[in-house]
């Protein structure tokens, strides 16, 4: 298995060691170790992998039963929980947005940070188009929902974005044009993504950085080229 | 108020005609119902007797100490009678006990204070019973509502979350309409009283022969007491127990397994 990580990659963002997570008497994830680089990851496995569960576990949504997470080389549970959430930012899976229309919901985000939010350029950066802006949030398409939900985390100008499964919810237009996005806001925002999916295409269009998630292990990691090789 | 009426027990046998009326649409209608209904009226029976007796010895002996002990007993069977209905709240019990040990305490403290009823047992019994009572229900919708839309809302919950919300921030909307469905049932009989009802102290008055004005004045006190008592209780439950759903991590904690 490839765990060097390349030297242009460095420092480490997240590592995980050991983690187990048991949920219903079910375990999820089963003493894994993981390194994730500052940049574009993706964690690729199958439906029930435990994928999901590591996500949530980088920003504190859950802690292990057992193991360690480190974000930057600091143990997460060091940190304040909600500053930790701010700066990393979890888009879920589906849209659960608050009721109200669009500008409302992306200020309702930037209140939690004490930011101001420039909600045309948010919605911009998202796809959509400013005058979405007054627009009732809960009558949108899910697509469109999906990209509230993108422009209210980085209301919080979060450094790393983590995004679960960001287009399952969409036809192939949609989930070309969300991907197409989400690159572009790589680039200008300089922020670094961990991006949790089905499909290993998908993290070959994504991500520098790949790791194969199967029955609550991480049974690859590395550099995208290689993994998907 | 020195009224007094003569209910013959064979007045109250009487009565039992609208049960058997009961009993009746109950069979005909295939409800099945008619069980229920016999343990009901089996069971007033016996508790209102019981609780007769148990207050006539009460004011008998005139003891504030024992309107206490009754008031205590009472908080704590409304709180287990509430748990019941606040199945999917874990830990219930600690915020109904002091939710309803509070509606009960501030609310006759008040009407106490405020000169409203003297600190006798002939007042305290009855008005505590009501206000306990009423305290009880509001709490068990309360939080019955608390429980169901926590589970349901979880994804909205955990997407606040995420945003670096606290789990107060996060459950506020919830917390909110649960104090809400708590405290609206008697919002709305209270609009409605004179119109489409009439209260139980009222109508007890009338047929004992008090002055329509006495039984309005007695009643408007009481529908005023119970409003406070139902906002403390509503309050204080959602406000304790919406915490025991959260880690101190501002984690939504998992459902307890079946």
């Amino acid at each position: 298995m490839p765990s060097e990580v390349p030297p242009i990659l460095q420092p480490m963002l997240f590592d995980l060691e050991g983690v187990s997570v048991s949920r219903a008497r079910r375990e999820v994830l089963r003493g894994l170790d993981l390194s994730l680089p500052d940049g574009a990851s993706c964690l690729v496995g199958p439906s029930g992998s435990g994928k999901s569960t590591v996500l949530r576990l980088l920003n504190r949504l859950a802690d292990p039963d057992q193991g360690r997470v480190r974000y930057r080389g600091e143990d997460v549970r060091e940190r304040d929980p909600r500053e930790l959430r701010r700066e990393v930012s979890l888009v879920p899976q589906l849209p659960a947005l608050v009721p109200g229309t669009v500008a409302a919901n992306v200020e309702f985000a930037a209140a939690f940070g004490a930011l101001e939010a420039d909600v045309p350029e948010l919605l911009r950066l998202c796809g959509l188009d400013p005058g979405y802006a007054d627009r009732d949030a809960e009558r949108l398409s899910v697509g469109e929902q999906q990209r509230v939900m993108l422009a209210r985390a980085l209301a919080l100008e979060p450094r790393v974005l983590l995004l679960d499964e960001p287009t399952s919810a969409l036809d192939e237009a949609a989930r070309d044009a969300v991907e197409a996005t989400l690159n572009d806001l790589r680039g200008r925002l300089n922020l670094a993504t961990v991006t949790v999916t089905h499909d290993p295409a998908q993290a070959g269009r994504l991500a520098d950085w790949v790791v194969r998630v199967e029955a609550g292990r991480a049974v690859e990691q590395g550099a995208v080229g290689e993994v998907l090789a | 108020m020195s009224t007094t009426v003569d209910i013959t027990l064979g007045e109250v046998a009487a009565s039992l005609a609208l049960i058997a009326l009961a009993i009746a649409v109950s069979r005909w209608r295939r409800a099945e119902l008619e069980g229920d209904i016999a343990v009901a009226v089996a069971r007033s029976f016996v508790q209102l007797f019981a609780i007769g007796y148990v207050i006539q010895a009460i004011f008998d002996v005139d003891s504030l100490l024992l309107v206490l002990a009754l008031i205590l007993v009472m908080v704590v069977f409304g709180a287990l009678t509430a748990r019941s209905r606040a199945a999917e709240v874990p830990g219930a019990l600690v915020p109904l006990l002091i939710s309803l040990a509070l509606a009960g305490g501030l609310t006759l403290g008040l009407v106490v204070a405020l000169g409203i009823f003297e600190p006798t047992p002939r007042y305290l019994v009855p008005v505590g019973g009501m206000v306990i009572g009423n305290a009880m229900t509001a709490a068990a919708v309360a939080l019955n509502r608390l429980g169901d839309d926590i589970r349901d809302k979880a994804p909205q919950i955990e997407a606040t979350l995420a945003l670096g919300a606290s789990s107060s921030e996060a459950a506020a909307p919830i917390v909110r309409s649960s104090l809400r469905s708590g405290m609206i049932t008697l919002v709305d009989s209270t609009k409605t009283t004179g119109l489409i009802f009439f209260p139980g102290t009222m109508v007890g008055m009338l047929l004992a022969g008090a002055e329509p004005t006495d039984a309005v004045r007695l009643q408007l006190i009481l529908l005023w007491v119970l409003l406070g008592s139902v906002a403390i209780s509503s309050l204080v439950a959602t406000g304790l127990a919406y915490r025991n759903f959260f880690t101190p991590a501002h984690q939504l904690r998992e459902p307890p397994e079946p």
